[in-house]
């Protein structure tokens, strides 16, 4: 990619301009704050249906495979054709957007936290067994904390598809930072625009990336000093 | 009439399907981007991975590549490219899809030449087999399955992305979508849902085909393995 790093260069049209930010900081930030918004509440909504779901695949094994089948086929189905189904009955606007965003986040989730549960040695179900936990308490204090890596890496990956997918939210009007690559790529191909709304994109998924990383760093003091 | 009825109603128009602009000229374009950009990335990200793989180095790099891909939006390479040298029309909206597709296709090229048993590879070197020939008879063979399923999860993701470039009116089925939204949602409305019923359809028909792909090309006795080359795959790549 050409980048024009002086004025002169590219007179009229730079790729990066100060004098842009500056003078739309208004709109960049309210398209910015649509856009964390709209990604928080997904991955929120996405987390409290799929870990349910994920403990009922991992109690019953007839669900599992067929949980597993279902997100298979419907992550095959194209992000703008999820949106063409939704559209006409939940109408142009955020619900729609975020519908979408939280089922692809969902199917995320569910796998990733379903391989973690999964991981959890037969060994140590036994142990928990036997010293009498019953079902909901090993759960809560051995499968789920020995599953937090698996369920970490699902919200990060979710996170970060979730953030490049609300730009397609464009198609019905609320794409956060999408709107503003649009916008400007309609605005006689406004370079400065496309590109800032493209950076903020990409650096709002690196920093929710970083959040995640450092609260699962948190919450599992065990692993730290482990060698990978 | 709600959406779903007026969808039928909008694909048994032969006119919708044969006009110019109608669903077949959509389909030729869909299907041609997309064969393109699958071409490209695998000319690009199969040559890489699998002398990364076969030098063992890089295992980071392609790690990177996969994690930094699924934070840039389609759109904005969309709506970059063309902005670039690379000009307006087919070229940019093609390796702005190819981008797509390497990470998959590079990430099972590296895991299928790692995956070989080393013990192969030892006896191979042992019978006087160079570094070359040892990639190219030994290793190349057993990742086979791996390079498979990479190319299944690429190119069903190319062409569910190639959706996307009617944004920047790059052609495809996307097209008839976005042409639906731009009529009012109740008059498009019927349009808007047979274009995602083509679209859909589309990126299944092509997962179901590259499935029995996969399982023909792969030898009976790798068979098991190619469970696991899927399931890696789909945890290297999962993005929209």
């Amino acid at each position: 990619m050409l980048l024009h790093l002086s004025y002169r260069a590219a007179p009229g049209n730079p790729w990066f301009s100060w004098q842009y930010v500056r003078d739309n900081s208004d709109t960049i930030l309210a398209a910015l704050r649509e856009h964390t918004w709209l990604t928080a509440r997904a991955v929120l909504i996405a987390a409290l249906v799929a870990l349910p779901l994920a403990v009922a695949a991992y109690w019953f094994r007839s669900l599992s495979a067929s949980i597993l089948a279902l997100t298979g086929v419907l992550y095959t189905i194209p992000s703008l054709a999820l949106f063409a189904f939704l559209a006409p009955y939940l109408g142009i606007g955020a619900v729609t957007v975020l519908t979408v965003v939280v089922l692809y986040a969902l199917l995320v989730i569910v796998r990733n936290a379903l391989a973690g549960l999964n991981q959890v040695p037969p060994e140590v179900r036994e142990a928990a067994e036997g010293m009498g936990y019953g079902r909901w308490g090993r759960l809560f204090r051995i499968e789920l904390p020995l599953a937090l890596p698996g369920i970490l890496t699902g919200l990060r990956l979710a996170t970060v598809s979730t953030v490049a997918l609300v730009t397609v939210g464009v198609v019905v009007g609320r794409g956060g930072l999408g709107q503003l690559i649009f916008a400007g790529f309609q605005n006689n191909f406004y370079k400065a625009q496309i590109m800032t709304g493209t950076v903020l994109c990409v650096l709002l998924a690196l920093v929710l990336d970083l959040v995640l990383a450092g609260v699962g760093r948190l919450l599992t003091p065990w692993l730290r000093g482990r060698v990978r | 009439m709600n959406p779903v009825q007026q969808a039928v109603v909008w694909l048994n128009d032969p006119l919708n399907w044969t006009n110019s602009g109608g669903v077949l000229d959509r389909l030729g374009e869909h299907l041609s981007m997309s064969a393109l950009a699958v071409l490209l990335g695998c000319l690009v990200a199969w040559p890489i991975g699998l002398w990364l793989g076969h030098t063992g180095r890089g295992g980071g790099l392609v790690l990177l590549v996969s994690n930094v891909t699924l934070a840039i939006p389609t759109l904005a390479l969309l709506t970059i490219l063309p902005l670039t040298f690379l000009g307006f029309g087919r070229s940019s909206v093609v390796v702005a899809l190819a981008v797509f597709a390497v990470p998959p296709l590079l990430a099972n090229a590296y895991t299928g030449v790692r995956q070989a048993d080393p013990e192969a590879r030892d006896a191979a070197r042992g019978m006087g087999l160079s570094g070359g020939q040892v990639l190219r008879r030994v290793e190349l063979p057993l990742a086979v399955p791996y390079l498979a399923a990479g190319f299944r999860t690429a190119t069903v993701q190319v062409v569910a992305t190639a959706a996307l470039a009617s944004f920047v009116n790059g052609g495809g089925l996307g097209q008839i979508i976005r042409a639906g939204f731009g009529l009012d949602i109740a008059a498009g409305g019927g349009q808007i849902v047979a274009g995602g019923v083509l679209v859909a359809g589309l990126a299944l028909l092509v997962e179901g085909m590259l499935a029995v792909v996969e399982r023909l090309v792969t030898p009976r006795p790798l068979r098991r393995v190619r469970r696991r080359a899927n399931r890696r795959a789909t945890a290297a790549t999962a993005g929209g």
